[in-house]
């Protein structure tokens, strides 16, 4: 579904990218773990062009969607991204920052996307906060919020870049169990995260991370119990 | 205190006043089109419009405002060119527009600026352009960042809108002073200018707080 080749990016003389190749299939879930700095945020977010790669491929769905004539703001709707800062609407209720998009982008009747958006509501379980203002949320609520917007879009990919990094422990939970069902409901989804055992129980491969090159990628039992470079290894000790 | 004189001159107050809030009204209403203008050049990615933007902003606001009036009024000669009172009016609402403009455009740009950069990345994440973006998130963001400081700028246009009493404008200032000089009180009519001024600022700013706290509904 996504496949990436060769892919460089650099920030002035900070190469953060080295010939990265990525390959995700339909429905698989793929964790990219690593230390800070390492460019995995870095290469989620090349993969829906918020960060636009210096050199390489990024194919998604047989097209590839680097290319200057290439409507990204269409590719994108298929997207769906998750911020470490949530990043809602503040100038919106819960409802219509899920409903904006559908509306203004897929020509939704306001109905419609309401109904739609309530649904979405029910699943991350915060029916009752539709007409709230996101300044009113918790960490966790907003984060739950963001999923359900970034699903009314009808992704067929879900990127998450640190999904709990900036909340409370307590509330790390209510986000993980939500990314979890959608991960059992079949979606494909890219997660940056350093929450190891999130990532040994739901991803379907993981991917160390270092220096701006992928050191070595395979199952979670492959990654986990029987890490082969001493980088991993010394990464892993700290856990 | 005396203020016997009123009677019969208060009606230069009263036509003072008209003046006053009718100049300060066009040039605030042309300073924020102007200004507007100028800020979306500042923040464009054309190099010539924002350094044209930038060049204009700068100048204005390091330069007097006297200064820029002599150079409209009588640099530019701008009364003769359109002539009589109303190029009078003209010149001063133009140097007062023009003026206002430059101080405008940075609170729109930094109002803009100040929401933050998530915000655009979330919105263009979902697939909408930059200009929904702009439309639907940016720019109600920055509004309410932004209306504080452009009440501060009307007020401040209604204050130095009494500079155009030097060109003979006769609007509150150049009327109040008429009275000093015909009732020989120094004190009194000056008094009565300055509440004026006041009672016009303060109603305004009690008026657009009452905006502002309708707005701040989604903090």
């Amino acid at each position: 579904m996504i496949e990436v080749k060769k892919l460089n990016k650099r920030f002035k003389n900070l190469h953060v990218l080295k010939d990265v190749d990525l390959k995700v299939e339909k429905g698989e879930v793929v964790v990219i773990i690593g230390p800070s700095g390492s460019g995995k945020s870095t290469l989620l977010r090349c993969l829906n062009l918020l960060e636009v790669p210096e050199s390489g491929d990024v194919i998604f769905e047989g097209m590839r969607i680097n290319d200057k004539d290439v409507d990204i703001n269409k590719v994108r709707q298929k997207m769906g991204m998750v911020f470490q800062s949530f990043n809602l609407f503040s100038n919106m209720t819960v409802l219509q920052n899920i409903t904006i998009s559908p509306i203004k982008l897929r020509n939704k009747s306001v109905e419609e996307a309401n109904r739609i958006a309530l649904d979405l509501l029910r699943r991350v379980g915060l029916q009752d906060k539709a007409d709230y203002y996101p300044s009113k949320l918790s960490g966790g609520q907003k984060q739950r919020v963001a999923i359900a917007r970034a699903l009314a879009m009808e992704p067929d990919v879900m990127l998450f870049d640190e999904p709990t990094s900036a909340l409370d422990p307590e509330m790390v939970k209510e986000v993980l169990s939500v990314m979890k069902e959608l991960a059992y409901d079949g979606m494909t989804m890219v997660i940056v995260t350093h929450e190891m055992n999130f990532a040994k129980e739901v991803g379907d491969r993981i991917i160390f991370m270092d220096g701006g090159t992928i050191v070595e990628e395979g199952t979670p039992d492959d990654i986990f119990t029987q890490p082969k470079s001493d980088r991993l290894k010394e990464f892993l000790s700290h856990f | 205190m005396n203020f016997d004189f009123l009677p019969k001159y208060y009606n230069f107050f009263i036509q003072g006043t008209k003046f006053t809030v009718l100049i300060a009204f066009f040039s605030v209403i042309l300073g924020i089109i102007f200004g507007t203008v100028l800020s979306l050049m500042r923040i464009s990615n054309n190099k010539i419009l924002k350094s044209v933007s930038t060049a204009y902003i700068e100048f204005m606001r390091g330069t007097p405002l006297l200064v820029q009036l002599f150079i409209i009024y009588y640099g530019l000669d701008f009364s003769r060119l359109i002539g009589g009172e109303f190029g009078d009016i003209a010149s001063g609402i133009a140097t007062l527009s023009l003026n206002s403009a430059a101080y405008v455009a940075e609170i729109i740009r930094s109002g803009i600026q100040s929401v933050d950069k998530g915000q655009m990345e979330a919105a263009r994440s979902l697939g909408m352009t930059y200009r929904m973006a702009m439309r639907y998130v940016i720019y109600p963001q920055a509004f309410k960042n932004i209306l504080p400081a452009l009440v501060n700028e009307f007020i401040v246009v209604i204050k130095e809108s009494s500079i155009v009493s030097i060109i003979g404008i006769h609007e509150l200032m150049y009327n109040a002073d008429t009275v000093r000089g015909v009732t020989f009180r120094p004190f009194e009519p000056l008094i009565i200018a300055a509440l004026i001024y006041f009672i016009l600022t303060f109603t305004l700013s009690k008026l657009l707080g009452k905006l502002e706290g309708r707005l701040k509904l989604s903090d």
